[in-house]
């Protein structure tokens, strides 16, 4: 089940695990990443606390947690090659996996038609 | 500051046809970026050529009103021997306020005009504060002419030369700091040999009714690149460049910028500027504090306003300039240190959101300047 939030991060939920990275949108807008901080294995965060950090050239931005839960697995190819964000956000530039803590949180996002929609209003 | 009120260059339209991200920039609209991205738009300003849009800054004429040498004026806010200044040269100076501290930098150029006149080109932040200090301190003796009405282009990196000696073959003959009027496409243009990428390259006074044919002229080349605001930030700082009201404010002095190669030799011995007393005393003993380069140890960037610590973690400096170098492929950055601290190889730490990042500081400039001086015959 792959889900968007309005701040331009993609879930994909499989097995009670959410699979978190950022849309193509906002690496777009980001534009080249040279830099990814991941958190810890293990660590838990509440909806909206800032889970990651991802660098362009210019500036840095916070990767919130869109949802309560625990970290079960980061992506440690990031550190390395940082700019797998730009070039495959939705497959190899996937930043963590946590668990869902509360499935409730889930209901808000927008699917990827919706987001779609989401992103053309912003432009 | 809305969009409305965010004035605009002559390019203005030729950026948004190049698809250039705009922003506010010291009150004007700016590319900080094209499509082709800021690490590439780098690399190719260092590979090939890049065309840059720098038309914000302030450009003028200083004339004198009475007969005198405008730069013997000039020479009473600014450190630089500026008098001495042979028609054609050109030269990095400061203006400092009266306790010594730095309230921009600007090129100061001499004229080929008769009554020695200078064009001179200020920091677009800083360009009312710069004008109006020099027609309050200096107003009987020079007069300024804004030069608003005039774009300046950059064009920089190996390519420069050959791609610019195709529209005027005399550019080729100019040295690094060297500065003339040259006839590009039918129109004469003030063409200097400088920039603030540490490559090679010009930069080009063009008038605004003709700056958008020109440039488009330039772009028609294959090896010649918009190149934005945010590679503009990347490159200088690669090359060590000091940022105006970033890497010095009026509360630092030339010594502690590191910026001593400004001060004019029989200057020093003289004194003879604002501030004097401490620079002279800075000189002779050694400022407390020092701007110097830094090397993370990661790959994390530390950028502006990050705080610099000692092994021990104690808070010792901040970090003034920061970000990715793309030609470096790692991240630099420049801060003040206390003099203890300022030498190559020193071991620090830099707080990251919240963490104790290693680094060392560095010697500057990251990436070597490959500026055409003139050969010492």
């Amino acid at each position: 089940m792959l889900k968007f939030t309005e701040d331009h991060e993609w879930l994909n939920i499989e097995d009670g695990v959410a699979t978190v990275g950022i849309t193509d949108h906002a690496q777009n807008a980001l534009g080249d990443i040279v830099f990814v901080e991941l958190p810890e294995v293990s660590a838990d965060f509440n909806k909206g606390d800032d889970a990651a950090v991802v660098e362009s050239v210019k500036a840095a931005s916070e990767v919130y947690a869109p949802i309560s839960g625990t970290i079960t697995e980061i992506n440690t190819v990031l550190e390395g090659k940082p700019d797998n964000v730009n070039s495959s956000p939705m497959d190899d530039g996937w930043f963590f996996k946590m668990t869902v803590a509360d499935a409730s949180e889930l209901e808000s996002f927008m699917d990827e038609t919706a987001y779609g929609e989401y992103v053309a209003g912003l432009e | 500051m809305t969009d409305e009120t965010l004035l605009k260059r002559p390019l203005y339209d030729l950026h948004v046809s190049a698809g250039g991200k705009m922003v506010p920039f010291a009150g004007y609209s700016m590319p900080v970026q094209y499509p082709l991205g800021i690490m590439k738009e780098h690399l190719h300003c260092r590979e090939k050529a890049g065309l840059f849009d720098v038309s914000h800054m302030g450009q003028c004429y200083i004339r004198s009103v009475n007969a005198g040498d405008p730069a013997k004026a000039l020479e009473k806010l600014m450190p630089g021997a500026l008098a001495v200044l042979k028609p054609g040269k050109m030269r990095l100076t400061l203006l400092l306020n009266d306790e010594g501290g730095i309230e921009d930098d600007l090129m100061v150029t001499r004229t080929f005009d008769a009554d020695e006149t200078l064009y001179v080109v200020v920091n677009a932040a800083c360009k009312d504060k710069d004008y109006s200090i020099i027609e309050d301190k200096l107003g009987s003796q020079v007069v300024i002419e804004r030069l608003d009405e005039h774009a300046l282009l950059a064009l920089q990196g190996p390519q420069a030369e050959s791609i610019l000696a195709e529209f005027a073959p005399e550019v080729a003959g100019l040295s690094f700091m060297e500065s003339t009027m040259v006839t590009l496409e039918g129109t004469i243009c003030r063409v200097s040999r400088c920039g603030y990428t540490g490559e090679d390259g010009y930069e080009i006074s063009v008038p605004q009714e003709e700056a958008s044919a020109f440039a488009e002229r330039l772009l028609r080349h294959d090896d010649v690149e918009w190149i934005g605001l945010g590679a503009r930030d990347s490159l200088r700082l690669e090359a060590g460049l000091c940022l105006s009201g970033h890497d010095f404010n009026a509360d630092t002095s030339p010594v502690e910028a590191n910026l001593n190669f400004v001060l004019g030799k029989k200057r020093r011995e003289a004194g003879d500027f604002p501030g004097g007393a401490r620079i002279l005393a800075e000189l002779a003993n050694g400022a407390l504090k020092k701007l110097v380069g830094i090397l993370p140890g990661g790959r994390a960037p530390a950028r502006e306003g990050a705080e610099i610590a000692d092994m021990d973690g104690n808070i010792i400096g901040i970090v003034t300039s920061g970000g990715f170098g793309p030609t470096m492929g790692a991240p630099v950055a420049m801060g003040y240190v206390p003099a203890d601290f300022a030498a190559d190889g020193t071991d620090i730490q830099l707080i990251v959101r919240g963490k104790p990042l290693p680094a060392k500081v560095a010697k500057t400039p990251f990436v070597a300047q490959r500026y055409k001086r003139k050969k010492i015959s």
